[in-house]
């Protein structure tokens, strides 16, 4: 190539074509994203047709040719799914045997959940400061709105079922479980020897067994160590081994966190001349705890999820009641139904937690890709 | 009188130094924490005398030389009525064993391919797993467990079993299959299996020597499949097939020959595999995510294929972080593995649970529970510190 040739200069630009039409718009997404080559052409055409078979069968079964209305099983007479138990049974699967007329007590304890939980979850939050306040007060007014008291009528722990039962273990066990963990990670990090071998055992041991086998020991074995004429109810006993058990993991989340702060915020401020506690309290706490929430979140949603083993202690949360009505003369073998139902409202809580907690982890994942 | 006050004020100050000095106030809170704990076991301890007294139950392992009365349908050794409670205790170890590990296999597979399809540049595959992810992952497992086992109990009667080449044949009772029948001789194949094995475990190892000295590659894939299984095959066919398959036959009520894999078995392995296949796949993802960019870029300039990219490059460094956490999700299947009792396969737990209630040594039966699951984790963790520390990264 010679110099001439290569400096030769167009007279003119010439004018922008448009991308060819097989390279954008929904074409070019299309070529690349499902046609890209042989087998993905493939795939994606099983794909479809999997997709297709699965959403119109689903379809077809809850929706078009499903059955609504009607006060047994016999009322039922399409191939399809059967709702008739909803209208009579829903009451129950959220609230278990409360009085149907106590039932607001719940709603607003639900309700007021929000509010509670909104300053620590999320940034700019309207009148934060004095939310946080409500929030500490929380647990107690949920308690009262639950079990009664100061006006209201008491309402006992046995009444407590459905999914009323899974959202009050959780959010105790998980609420009770954050100081215990706190204190938990602290003492693994310890430099006294008895106190970290005491937090050492105790987490690993709990991490160590199935919750079911705590939820026996919570049954069975509480009893026997308490003294003769001492009696928990079989709520609250479950809800402390929820707690032992999710303050095991918490510990373990927070330690993340505690891991994660940069060894020169300690010595920092260990320099400006803060006690040990003053350190934990003012500086390192603060900055581990925001970044374990994620972790936290995610404890919860594995804990959440864990509350339906109260049914294999015999209490009815709300897989406990969808089995007995599973059982039930009027409704036997709507298994399907009851089953789903029971999944859609755990896949609802649960996904959108999983969710916000991986929003969060993104918003506080500073690093560059 | 001025030295007694001045002796109090020094003991005073003393004291204080005591509480003050980080040291000896380290100790002093110990010793308070260990106290506080010797109390609270003394008290449990004198308490728990107390109520076993009165329940008029005696504390010690005797009992599991005891009859335990009470039929296992699945079991992997010999158990009838008349065993002890410590024979059933072992039944039901092996049973978790059972399903912990074919769940474990499962739940790999299925965690593997579903984290590497979730990053398929296939729009639609990778949605499509990514529904099956989040749908398993946010419904409680024992939720899965009974609604799968519904399922299969819902299925049509003996009589008119759904068949699969006539030699599957599923029902309301579970799975029959062909049963291998093992004549004489098949030692010999086993050997040729196990000969197979050692020597692709030599051949590789040579290959590999060669590989680094002269940069030639061998085909271990198609040499180890021929080994491993041609190998039996060829063994099997020279002395004369000694293995055949019991077919199971309709008879009238029921099905003659082959065996039977029960409702509880499937339903809890197929809920457990999936279940936990879906925590793995989000592992695996996060480990091959974790694999910087510039690693696979750099394996294209230097010419690798892709697959090659994959496997050798990718995955090696993926693994690394992909095993860790994926260990834990193993123990997490067997942990699992426990709520079997929910829908009465017998298991550690279910098996416990039932002579709990009929012997009353409650204490005893959580104790074992807890030992064998406590082991089970402390070998689990033994095993993931060794390996961490032998692929950890060398750091200069």
């Amino acid at each position: 190539m010679t110099d001439q040739a290569f400096h030769r200069q167009q007279a003119e630009l010439l004018p922008q074509r448009a991308a060819p039409m097989t390279q954008v718009g929904v074409v070019g997404w299309a070529r690349t994203n499902l046609f890209s080559s042989w087998l993905n052409s493939i795939l994606t055409l099983v794909a479809l047709y999997i997709i297709w078979v699965v959403v119109s069968t689903l379809i077809d079964w809850a929706f078009i040719s499903s059955h609504v209305s009607g006060t047994d099983r016999f009322a039922c007479t399409s191939e399809g799914a059967c709702w008739a138990w909803l209208d009579q049974r829903i009451q129950q699967f959220l609230y278990g045997f409360y009085p149907s007329e106590e039932t607001w007590r719940v709603n607003l304890a639900f309700v007021l959940l929000f509010p509670a939980l909104a300053p620590w979850l999320f940034d700019n939050v309207p009148g934060a400061r004095y939310l946080r306040w409500f929030s500490l007060a929380y647990p107690i007014i949920a308690a009262i709105l639950l079990a009664g008291g100061l006006g209201l009528t008491v309402v006992g722990t046995d009444k407590l079922g459905g999914f009323t039962l899974n959202l009050t273990v959780g959010l105790a066990g998980i609420v009770l479980s954050l100081p215990i963990g706190i204190v938990l990670a602290l003492g693994r990090q310890s430099r006294l020897p008895i106190i970290r071998i005491l937090s050492i055992v105790f987490i690993e041991s709990v991490r160590g067994v199935p919750l079911i086998t705590l939820l026996f020991v919570s049954n069975i074995i509480l009893p026997i160590f308490l003294p003769p004429d001492v009696s928990l109810n079989a709520v609250i006993r479950v809800i402390v081994m929820v707690t032992a058990f999710a303050s095991a993991y918490m510990a373990e989340v927070i330690r993340g966190g505690l891991q994660a702060i940069p060894k020169g915020q300690y010595e920092a401020a260990q320099a400006m001349g803060l006690g040990y506690w003053q350190m934990m309290r003012l500086i390192i706490l603060p900055q581990a705890l925001k970044i374990s929430i994620p972790g936290i979140v995610n404890t919860f949603i594995g804990l959440f999820k864990d509350t339906t083993l109260v049914i294999i202690i015999g209490l009815f949360d709300i897989l406990g009641i969808a089995n007995a009505m599973v059982s039930n003369p009027d409704w036997l073998g709507l298994s399907s139904e009851t089953y789903v139902v029971v999944a859609l409202f755990f896949f609802t809580v649960c996904f959108s937690m999983s969710r916000y907690s991986i929003h969060l982890e993104r918003k506080l994942d500073t690093t560059n890709r | 009188m001025a030295t007694t006050a001045l002796t109090s004020e020094a003991k005073g100050l003393e004291f204080r130094r005591l509480l003050t000095d980080e040291r000896s106030r380290g100790i002093i809170f110990q010793l308070a924490v260990a106290l506080g704990l010797l109390a609270f076991i003394i008290f449990i301890v004198a308490n728990t005398l107390a109520n076993l007294e009165k329940a008029g139950l005696e504390p010690g392992y005797g009992f599991l030389n005891d009859p335990a009365f009470f039929d296992i349908n699945q079991r992997l050794i010999e158990y009838t009525s008349q065993s002890t409670f410590g024979r059933a205790l072992v039944v039901g170890f092996l049973n978790t064993i059972l399903v912990s590990s074919l769940g474990i296999i499962a739940a790999a597979l299925i965690g593997f391919s579903a984290g590497v399809l979730r990053l398929s540049n296939n729009w639609i595959l990778s949605r499509l797993v990514t529904t099956y992810v989040e749908f398993t992952r946010n419904v409680p497992v024992l939720l899965q467990i009974i609604f799968w086992w519904a399922i299969l109990t819902g299925l049509p009667k003996v009589r008119d079993s759904l068949s699969i080449g006539d030699a599957l044949f599923l029902n309301n009772r579970g799975l029959r299959m062909p049963a291998p029948i093992l004549e004489q001789g098949f030692g010999w194949v086993f050997a040729a299996f196990i000969v197979g094995v050692v020597a692709t475990i030599v051949i590789a190892k040579w290959a590999k020597r060669r590989q680094d000295q002269t940069g030639q590659t061998a085909p271990m894939l198609w040499i180890g499949l021929g080994l491993i299984i041609g190998l039996p095959v060829i063994v099997h066919f020279i002395i004369g097939q000694p293995l055949s398959w019991d077919i199971p036959e309709r008879t009238r009520f029921n099905f003659a020959g082959g065996f039977n894999v029960t409702p509880e078995l499937i339903a809890l392995w197929f809920a457990l595999s999936t279940y936990t296949g879906a925590f793995i796949s989000e592992n695996v993802r996060a480990g091959i995510m974790a694999v910087s960019k510039g690693q696979s870029e750099a394996a294209f300039a230097l010419g690798l294929r892709p697959n090659q990219t994959m496997r050798l490059i990718v995955i090696p460094q993926a693994l690394r972080v992909i095993i860790p956490p994926t260990t834990s999700q193993f123990l997490n299947l067997t942990k699992n593995s426990s709520l079997a009792i929910a829908i009465g396969y017998q298991d550690l737990v279910s098996i416990g649970g039932t002579i709990l209630n009929q012997s009353g040594q409650a204490l005893e039966v959580v104790g074992i529970w807890m030992a064998v699951y406590l082991s089970l984790s402390l070998l689990t963790s033994a095993f993931m510190n060794w390996y961490n520390n032998k692929i950890a990264l060398v750091e200069r």
